[in-house]
């Protein structure tokens, strides 16, 4: 093989004086999770200092517990956001897939589960109507899913008082399948001496499958490269429709999981829920990296994102603050996070 | 060479000097509505030559590209692939047939690194079932050695491609299309965008593509670089074609003056003369 090459310069005019070595420390630099660790790092430090309880194990489940439940939304919108597209209809998706699965099971008096892959169907199907809705029309996702996220928030509320005659649903824990359906979604579990549910396993799970896909598959590529440069993707032969259908359908997929999370550990579920969540999950998304145009992020820096929101919201409570302070210091996250980010890439991109 | 042969790049050689053209336009002309975008145009391509299509702007030059590439279908005379009458239905078809085009501008994405561009759409995967990945490593060093074969010595193929100057990314965008097996290249204005060195540059790797038994159509308005490496050339005016040569019967004096309008540039230098003497 001829493919060591000396690090000299080669005689080559094409080969000048940009291709310098890059050490292992710019390298790390140029990680799009970068941004985050430090500022995770930052945060945990800083609620290690001001709040007492904030290093109990105890707390460290709470901590995690709030992170997952963002953090299981964060991954498909940060996935997305590197595709390209934004979806705004995510936060009461989430609501929605706990109010079909709830009432298609009372209604129809079924077993629970035969309502949990209803649910499943409408939010993948959901997830393809935007899709859908976004390639054929070419308006801006921003729109699109306005619209899907307005309709949703009506028909959550309408529908459940509707059928129910009330704002929140029946309870549905007496109904046959409840117990295991609850064990999948919405248990709770010990890992050496700390109490951990099971979201958080959910959690690292998905972040573990995005990343998969994401760095190591075609569709990951594609991914990249539809967010990056949707014309040049398309000229290639990338399926650009598909890969962009595909990430809605994967939202849709974790706003299921989500959505059931909240049935079964709360039973009843209230229809106006979840209408802001879908921002969370956007700033978590960008706190970790992802850049908001599209061609550039990672997973492993949303669930950073979300971990940082869950450390925050909570670390306010041990602090024995008041939470309204929490979207302040979320903002500023946001912000310092964001402008961290772009200095840090700025840098290592002059110098890589 | 290293040990990783091109999957179809060879059948370009085999195919060389059978006489028939790769590609042949015949008096083709395509319209957008009741506007003529292109009129009785021909051309041949032709293995291990360069054919070059001049014109000013306006002058149909994307059109015929399109109609080439796949991406519009022509609305009149005859297009022959292999000698075989046909029509393209998508940029994939015509991709599948062995024409690849690079694009000016939409040749590649900028924040990825250079070898998840230069596989993009074609990515080789080992495994199978859910644990089926892209083979990495010979993403890797096939695209290092792809370039070194062309004379771009990239140490770091993990660098984002945007960091590449122009030329470096048109060159990348070519050494894709000769490695996966392209018998016909259509190159948009390679040079229009590059300062005088990049420009030679790029040149080189479309005459080292001409070398490796390639069909090239190069679309420019610079008949200086159009004569350097061009065997055909096609010149084009406000969708007609004006004039066709080969190398041996033009002189690049005439193909300048013919390509800059000629008898009118004799009028407008006349006039600007007068208007000075006054």
């Amino acid at each position: 093989m001829t493919t060591t090459v000396p690090p000299v310069r080669s005689e080559d005019p094409s080969a000048d004086e940009r291709l310098l070595r890059v050490s292992p420390l710019r390298r790390l630099l140029g990680r799009p999770e970068l941004g985050s660790v430090v500022g995770a790092l930052a945060v945990f430090l800083f609620f290690a200092l001001v709040a007492d309880g904030f290093l109990r194990a105890s707390s460290f489940g709470t901590v995690l517990y709030a992170a997952s439940t963002i953090g299981i939304m964060a991954v498909p919108v940060a996935l997305l956001m590197i595709g390209g597209e934004f979806d705004l209809s995510a936060g009461v998706l989430v609501t929605s897939s706990a109010l079909i699965s709830s009432m298609f099971s009372f209604q129809l008096t079924t077993n629970v589960w035969v309502g949990v892959l209803v649910s499943l169907l409408v939010t993948v199907a959901i997830g393809v109507f935007n899709g859908f809705m976004l390639t054929r029309t070419k308006l801006p996702s921003f729109i699109i899913t306005l619209g899907t996220f307005l309709m949703l928030t009506g028909l959550n509320l309408g529908l459940t008082k509707l059928i129910s005659g009330t704002v929140s649903t029946k309870t549905i824990a007496d109904m046959e399948g409840f117990g295991s359906a609850r064990a999948l979604f919405a248990s709770q579990l010990t890992l050496g001496g700390v109490e951990l549910k099971v979201t958080v396993l959910w959690w690292f799970g998905l972040v573990a499958l995005a990343t998969w896909i994401l760095l190591r598959t075609r569709a990951g590529n594609w991914v990249f490269a539809v967010g990056g440069g949707p014309e040049a993707a398309r000229a290639v032969g990338v399926p650009v429709r598909a890969t962009k259908t595909g990430l809605y359908m994967g939202v849709g997929f974790c706003a299921w999981v989500s959505g059931q999370h909240l049935l079964f550990s709360f039973d009843v579920v209230q229809s106006g829920e979840g209408v802001g969540n879908e921002l969370i999950y956007i700033i978590a998304a960008v706190i970790g990296g992802c850049l908001i145009t599209g061609g550039y992020g990672s997973a492993i820096g949303a669930a950073v994102g979300a971990f940082i929101f869950g450390m925050t919201s909570k670390g306010i409570v041990y602090a024995e603050w008041n939470p309204d302070w929490f979207k302040f210091f979320l903002g500023a996250m946001l912000l310092l996070a964001t402008l961290l980010n772009a200095w840090v890439r700025k840098r290592a991109e002059a110098t890589a | 060479m290293t040990g990783t042969t091109p999957p179809a790049g060879s059948t370009a050689v085999t195919a060389a000097n059978d006489g028939t053209a790769l590609v042949e336009l015949d008096a083709v002309s395509k319209y957008y509505g009741n506007i003529r975008a292109l009129e009785g145009v021909s051309l041949e391509v032709h293995p291990g030559e360069i054919t070059c299509v001049l014109g000013d702007n306006g002058a149909g030059k994307s059109t015929l590209i399109k109609i080439i590439s796949g991406l519009h279908g022509h609305d009149g005379g005859t297009l022959r692939i292999d000698g075989e009458e046909t029509a393209l239905a998508s940029p994939r078809d015509a991709l599948d047939r062995g024409i690849a085009t690079v694009y000016q501008d939409l040749a590649v994405v900028p924040l990825m690194p250079v070898w998840r561009n230069f596989f993009l759409g074609s990515e080789p995967t080992k495994g199978t079932g859910p644990l089926r990945r892209l083979d990495v490593a010979r993403m890797r060093e096939t695209t290092r050695a792809e370039l070194l074969r062309m004379g771009i010595d990239l140490r770091d193929v993990d660098q984002p491609i945007g960091t590449l100057s122009g030329g470096e990314r048109q060159c990348v965008a070519i050494a894709r299309a000769v490695y996966f097996g392209a018998k016909v290249l259509v190159l948009d204005e390679p040079t229009a965008a590059l300062g005088v060195k990049q420009s030679g540059v790029v040149l080189k790797y479309v005459a080292a593509a001409r070398d490796a038994g390639l069909g090239v159509v190069l679309i420019t308005h610079n008949p200086h670089h159009a004569y350097l490496v061009g065997d055909r050339f096609v010149l084009l005016k406000r969708g007609t074609m004006t004039a066709s040569h080969t190398k041996d019967a033009v002189t690049l004096d005439e193909l300048t003056r013919q390509m800059a309008g000629g008898s009118e540039l004799e009028d407008l230098r006349h006039e600007l003369e007068r208007a000075h003497a006054t």
